[in-house]
């Protein structure tokens, strides 16, 4: 496919934006990444999602597909001759979406406010909530994965993509907090799969190094006490 | 093997609507099981235990949680002759990204404008109907946004029109003003038998409005 039918707007800090990058890379679409200014977004991006103005947008064949989820389903039907990422069966669909919906309604709120808490009590009961979400993500990482590496059996699928591009987030917060999330203790299946998942092809290109989120994450706070 | 459907619900749920909607625009037959919310039945809390919250389809022993989810899910077992989700995946992408707008700028606009007064009420109501226009622009001159039949977005939206009218009241304004389409769009919906007979009567609602109102000491 020409590479000027694929757009993707986005910013590499964004796991929203990895899910979709990921998914291009399963599928073996050639794509230009159209990143996003940090403070400024662009024309582009104000057209193409004027809804919600965010990114990540696809652009294929000069049509705009927004939310990071339904992105991920998209690619996954269009490109249907590449290996799947949904998987077939509508009842294990129903369970990977439920999940995925969990991650963004649930689960990253906490994350989010784990990264801006002020205050030991308030870093506390994030860290609370956020490792009990992951206790659950573990639970049904052991009952999808069926003994295999990914959520997705052999290869990696809809919940890997979508729980797994928040990885490089999850290990900056371990970082800078002194916390560990993903553990032996807790979640040994998830650290084994966070390897996998890490070092696979389709996402170890993507995937933001730690310590480069790190730093994006300190310029990210000194601008909100900055504003305050 | 006989199909074993159940589904976990609530009388004025909009979220439970979908899946009644669904179920009965697929002719499937269920079994509807009221819950009673302030004493959630055992089954409910073993079925969906991330949330305990209805509805919950449960089909041959196995639960599905999250109504639009529910939703896509009847539309991918029971495939039959009307499918809810179109078939061009743009199109399945477009009818899901509204889905997914109906929840974050119609519902919980919508909520606020019973829920608060003054100022935040006021702009409540602004964005409840920038969000009905919004969607009205998406509809165009297509009878239900499905098309000719009902589909994917108009299943995810018609149930909460059963509350507007309760909206409408304690927010002191008009959908049929403000947005006559919509409000067509909404009759044509009504008159749909898998529609009628899946949702409440709007006074019913508004009862359980001030009922609500009442425990959370809104005036």
């Amino acid at each position: 496919m020409a590479q000027g039918d694929v757009k993707l707007i986005g910013a590499w800090p964004s796991p929203f934006v990895l899910r979709a990058r990921i998914a291009l890379n399963v599928k073996s679409v050639d794509y230009e990444f159209l990143q996003e200014q940090f403070g400024a977004k662009s024309q582009l991006l104000l057209e193409s999602n004027p809804v919600y103005k965010k990114i990540p947008v696809l652009i294929h064949e000069s049509k705009p597909i927004c939310e990071s989820l339904i992105i991920v389903e998209y690619i996954d039907e269009v490109w249907s001759s590449g290996p799947s990422i949904l998987p077939t069966d509508p009842y294990d669909r129903a369970v990977a979406r439920f999940w995925a919906v969990y991650i963004d309604d649930k689960w990253f709120p906490a994350m989010k406010g784990l990264a801006t808490a002020k205050g030991d009590e308030e870093r506390k009961a994030l860290v609370e909530q956020v490792g009990e979400g992951l206790g659950l993500l573990e639970e049904a990482y052991v009952k999808s994965s069926k003994g295999k590496a990914f959520f997705g059996g052999d290869e990696i699928g809809y919940l890997d993509i979508a729980f797994g591009s928040f990885l490089g987030w999850i290990r900056a917060t371990e970082k800078m907090g002194g916390v560990e999330l993903i553990d032996e203790a807790n979640t040994p299946g998830l650290v084994k799969w966070a390897e996998s998942f890490s070092s696979n092809p389709a996402v170890k290109d993507v995937l933001p190094e730690t310590d480069k989120l790190v730093e994006f994450a300190k310029i990210l706070q000194a601008k909100h006490s900055g504003s305050s | 093997m006989a199909e074993e459907v159940i589904l976990l619900d609530f009388w004025c749920s909009p979220y439970g609507a979908r899946v009644r909607i669904a179920l009965a625009e697929k002719g499937v037959k269920y079994e509807y099981r009221e819950e009673d919310l302030d004493d959630k039945s055992s089954l409910l809390l073993e079925m969906n235990p991330v949330y305990k919250m209805i509805p919950v389809l449960i089909h041959n022993g196995r639960p599905v949680c999250e109504s639009l989810i529910a939703v896509e899910y009847i539309d991918e077992v029971w495939r039959g002759q009307f499918p809810l989700l179109p078939s061009d995946p743009y199109e399945r992408a477009k009818a899901k990204f509204w889905g997914d707008f109906i929840e974050k700028k119609v519902h919980e606009p919508g909520k606020k404008t019973w829920k608060k007064k003054g100022a935040e009420q006021e702009e409540a109501k602004k964005e409840f109907i920038e969000s009905l226009k919004l969607l009205e622009g998406e509809l165009g001159d297509k009878p239900f946004f499905g098309g000719d039949t009902l589909g994917f977005v108009d299943i995810a939206l018609i149930p909460f029109y059963t509350w507007f009218y309760s909206y409408e009241i304690c927010g002191h304004f008009s959908i049929e003003a403000e947005c006559p389409k919509f409000a067509a769009w909404a009759k044509r919906c009504m008159q749909k038998e898998s529609v009628s007979k899946s949702l409440p009567d709007r006074q019913k609602v508004y009862g359980y409005v001030l009922e609500l109102k009442k425990i959370l000491g809104i005036e």
